[in-house]
């Protein structure tokens, strides 16, 4: 089983709202917890994997209930405890009497654009060479779990666990997340979009030529 | 009368010192699981009063507050640092970049065999690479074949190219539905395909982001590059609208 942030499929969810294009925020607090949440990534304390993880350690209850931005300030302060950088104490007393020692990896504003232009790149040289090429047909790992830590991240769908498809495409090598977001290096592998029909994976698909396509690492896939 | 021991309490006096010692291991090596996983015996089984996060206040204006707050006074965040970050996203990166690449295509033939064969350096050329954008696809809507965008695990979305992602992009609905009735999402933009065109979702489960060149719409002969980024919409570039007509 996975966690609850894995709802490809689900039913139940009601309609898509379309919204304007220039709306960005829709509370007046949303752009503070973007930037806190982005600024607090820079100092480097964890990676995108973990801090993904750490939204998805949200209790069910709490990653139901809680909004885009709620689920990344909850995350970012399950993060700050979690890495040291703050305390419990921190937290409760809603305010911090001495400077952290971690202050000299502060972001700061002249920096900002430099980092953001950055970003993180994924790919790694290294890997086993890709097992399967274009046109491969391919079976994905029955169980949609992190095949290390019980209850760990992964980035394998529960809805296209099982499933065969097919590769349409080569990304290159990529850190493995399921190694990532627990400290376990980044234990690169080779990453493909792999295309299902939708008749393989919806006992009701909508038309027999659709399809999804997901980007799945080397060891996600076996040989069908 | 005996007094009895409560082991939760023994538990928790030593609770301070071993979470001080992990969280000194986890900056070292980023051992990170959950943020209780060390000392809690069932790592991911714990209630929500658990999670530090629940120490903050409930109501989320002032629990985001709080923690910059808190973080300012750390010296861990710079509030004039945040505002360039808010600043980047709310006035700076949008989708126009995206409709700007989505119409260079439609005018440039070599620009759009080279954005479809391999985009990350055509878009650095336009200077739209960095966070969210490092690794990016681009996929071509035709007469047989409609794509469309989502991200079922959590809201991944090319942001160089389109800016801070739609609510409903970010909603359970639209994680939940996409992968499984994009022609009833669709519906719900206003869009109804014909029979003979395929749907192709691409489930974001990697870093590679993917940005959906919509089919330039008819009657556009006499237009410029600035007029069709005009009619390329923000919902046209993820799969879930089509360009308009002028």
């Amino acid at each position: 089983m996975t966690r609850v942030h894995d709802m490809g499929g689900r039913f139940g969810d009601g309609p898509v709202v379309p919204e304007p294009e220039d709306v960005r925020f829709h509370a007046h607090w949303h752009p503070r917890a973007l930037a806190l949440t982005l600024a607090c990534g820079s100092l480097g304390l964890w990676n995108i994997d973990v801090s993904r993880h750490a939204r998805e350690c949200l209790s069910p209850g709490d990653y139901a209930r809680f909004s885009y931005y709620e689920k990344w300030i909850a995350a970012l302060a399950d993060l700050l405890v979690g890495t040291g950088a703050l305390s419990r104490d921190d937290l409760e007393a809603g305010q911090a009497l001495e400077k952290s020692p971690l202050a000299s990896r502060r972001l700061e504003a002249s920096a900002v654009a430099g980092v953001l232009a950055r970003g993180g790149p994924a790919d790694r040289p290294g890997g086993n060479a890709p097992r399967f090429g274009v046109g491969d047909r391919v079976r994905l790992r029955r169980m949609a779990e992190n095949l290390t830590v019980a209850g760990g991240h992964t980035r394998l769908p529960s809805y296209a666990a099982g499933a065969t498809g097919r590769i349409l495409r080569l990304h290159g090598t990529h850190v493995l997340p399921d190694s990532s977001a627990h400290g376990l290096g980044d234990s690169p592998e080779p990453l493909y979009a792999v295309g299902l029909r939708a008749g393989d994976i919806w006992a009701h698909p909508e038309h027999p030529q659709d399809e999804v396509v997901l980007d799945l690492w080397d060891s996600y896939l076996e040989a069908p | 009368m005996q007094k009895r021991l409560n082991p939760q309490a023994a538990f928790r006096g030593n609770l301070g010192q071993v979470r001080r010692q992990v969280s000194l291991a986890c900056i070292e090596g980023l051992d990170f699981r959950c943020p209780l996983a060390h000392t809690c015996p069932m790592p991911h089984d714990h209630s929500d009063d658990a999670h530090p996060h629940s120490l903050l206040p409930s109501e989320p204006a002032l629990r985001v507050k709080a923690l910059e707050t808190i973080l300012t006074r750390k010296g861990l965040v710079d509030p004039a640092a945040l505002d360039a970050i808010i600043d980047t996203y709310e006035n700076r990166i949008g989708p126009r970049n995206g409709a700007q690449v989505v119409a260079r295509a439609w005018c440039d033939p070599d620009f759009r065999a080279a954005l479809l064969k391999d985009a990350d350096p055509v878009l650095a050329d336009m200077g739209f690479h960095g966070r969210q954008g490092e690794h990016m696809v681009a996929v071509e809507n035709t007469d047989t074949l409609h794509n469309m965008v989502v991200c079922t695990l959590c809201s991944c979305y090319p942001w160089p190219l389109l800016g801070i992602p739609p609510g409903w992009y970010k909603s359970d609905a639209y994680r939940a539905r996409a992968v499984r009735e994009p022609r009833k999402v669709l519906a719900e933009f206003g869009v109804t395909l014909p029979g003979g065109c395929a749907v192709r979702v691409w489930d974001s489960t990697a870093e590679v982001r993917y940005l959906v060149l919509p089919q330039r719409p008819a009657g556009t002969q006499a237009l410029d590059e600035a007029a069709l980024s005009d009619l390329v919409s923000r919902d046209s570039m993820i799969g879930c609208g089509l360009a308009g007509a002028p």
